[in-house]
């Protein structure tokens, strides 16, 4: 993205953001909300085009959606396939998808409906579609918001071992600072609107991290002071 | 097909099981009272009826009794008259009705889709919603004689213009994220609208086809048989019992056929439509 700006009518969104993603990298967007992040990733999928500015992308681009991004109308081994759609041949097609559902620990599940699966399940079938085939960049627009305290901690660790397995490069928004902290290579703290990169933070430590890390925790700290969140921040 | 219930150890399904002998209790007569209580409704109908004629508050040309009507039953049973219309209606309204889903459900979903293409059709949709198929009669026996054609014609006047409506909404209602995943994965033209756009409004469109089903009285004219005709001859031959005796036939058709299209709800990738 290069000096890319943006605007619903009157109200300016995106001012002058430049932000490049090197390949395999996991870059956290974090900032408050309504500041602009899900414009950002509408603008990296090519879902809205900018006001100004260019986007360039390398590769095959794939969204995980906040929840209800499955067809409800097709079974789970169906959604995955969605993903292997350009995988011609039928037997490679197969064996793919049995491998993903594998992958996500879903074995028994392949012809449950989304509706029959838990929010956790769901989300974890999201992430084989789009890790199906050949996507190259996934952008995921606060993929764990919507699941209860404890699975969104699973799922994290979830994610970790399938970019593992499978890497590749990841675009992910969210509002949760411990999601940023344990995930990212680098965080990108966004300001209020007209969002622009108040805040950039690399963190260094392998993955899987704990939340009780130390470089999870400094990261936390960094995050939460830049976002004014910090008790020193507010003298009482 | 049969959906597999989820036994896996370690999911969350949430097994309802009766907590405590409190709701045991409360479940059991509740187990049999959905099929006991239209049973009761109807037997206390049929003594009403019973009651109304035995003490003459009409005179019996105006309200047959039970007992007349049974009687017509068994005529018209044994005569061979009533499975023959049976059939014949069926026929009529089978085939307006597939023509009007075949047409109706394509036009919904087109207009559905295209903006412009509702801005110029719905008021002229809505228009003809509005107007009785019973007004059509006139034109179906000038354009299409007498037969089955003309009922033909009137079922699926009938039923065409509130199931492209019925349709048309339900596309208007599809959650957009169901198109941008459609657009992540490729899906375009035909291949979203079959794959995507009608998947979607499926169960809509089940539950549009249930209300805009009905045996019209769309036989009353240009044909020599069917139920409505009955109802038509019975009713120019002061005959109420038999009338009676027909409308019941065409009430029971109507629940048995609107069972049957009940079925197609229970469909595997429809389900989510109706337990959300």
């Amino acid at each position: 993205m290069e000096g890319v700006s943006h605007n619903y009518g009157s109200v300016s969104v995106l001012n002058d953001l430049n932000l490049v993603v090197n390949a395999g990298e996991v870059v956290v967007l974090v900032g408050p909300s309504g500041c602009g992040k899900t414009t950002i990733l509408n603008l990296l999928s090519g879902y809205i085009k900018p006001a100004s500015g260019i986007i360039t992308r390398e590769g095959i681009i794939r969204t995980v959606y906040q929840q209800d991004g499955l067809f409800p109308w097709l079974t789970v081994s169906e959604n995955i396939s969605l993903g292997l759609r350009s995988l011609k041949e039928p037997g490679q097609r197969e064996k793919e998808k049995r491998e993903l559902v594998e992958l996500i620990h879903l074995e028994g599940f392949e012809n449950h409906y989304p509706h029959q699966l838990s929010g956790g399940m769901r989300q974890r079938v999201e992430l084989a579609r789009v890790l199906a085939g050949d996507s190259d960049i996934l952008l995921m627009d606060e993929p764990f918001s919507s699941l209860d305290y404890q699975s969104r901690l699973r799922m994290r660790l979830e994610l970790v071992r399938l970019l593992k397995e499978r890497p590749r490069t990841v675009v992910f928004v969210t509002h949760d600072i411990e999601e940023a902290a344990q995930l990212a290579d680098r965080v990108l703290v966004l300001s209020n609107r007209p969002a622009t990169i108040c805040r950039e933070l690399r963190i260094d430590s392998i993955r899987p991290r704990d939340l009780t890390d130390h470089a999870v925790i400094e990261a936390m700290k960094e995050i939460l002071n830049q976002l004014g969140l910090q008790a020193s921040n507010n003298p009482i | 097909m049969e959906i597999k219930k989820m036994t896996r150890p370690g999911t969350t399904e949430k097994k309802m099981e009766p907590l405590q002998v409190k709701s045991k209790q409360h479940q059991k007569p509740g187990s049999k009272l959905p099929f006991l209580l239209p049973v009761l409704m109807i037997l206390g109908f049929l003594l009403l009826w019973y009651f109304i004629s035995y003490i003459n508050l009409f005179p019996a040309y105006a309200l047959p009794s039970p007992a007349s009507v049974l009687r017509s039953f068994k005529q018209e049973i044994l005569a061979g008259r009533l499975l023959n219309d049976i059939i014949a209606s069926l026929w009529r309204v089978a085939v307006g009705f597939v023509i009007s889903a075949f047409l109706g459900i394509p036009a919904g979903l087109w207009l559905g889709q295209h903006l412009r293409a509702r801005q110029a059709f719905v008021p002229a949709l809505n228009f003809f919603r509005f107007l009785s198929p019973l007004a059509w009669i006139p034109f179906a026996i000038l354009w299409f004689h007498i037969g089955d054609k003309p009922a033909v014609f009137l079922i699926f006047m009938a039923t065409f213009f509130p199931l492209a409506i019925a349709t048309m909404s339900a596309v208007a209602t599809i959650p957009s994220i169901y198109f941008r995943v459609a657009k992540d994965y490729n899906y375009k033209g035909i291949e979203l609208l079959t794959r995507v756009t009608f998947p979607a409004v499926l169960p809509e469109v089940i539950t549009g086809l249930r209300v805009s089903y009905g045996i019209v009285a769309a036989e009353m004219v240009g044909c020599q048989d069917g139920l409505g005709y009955g109802i038509w001859e019975a009713r120019n031959g002061l005959r109420l019992d038999s009338a009676v005796c027909y409308m019941i036939i065409i009430g029971l058709l109507g629940m048995g056929i609107d069972r049957l299209l009940a079925q197609l709800t229970k469909l595997p990738n429809v389900r989510w439509g109706y337990e959300r």
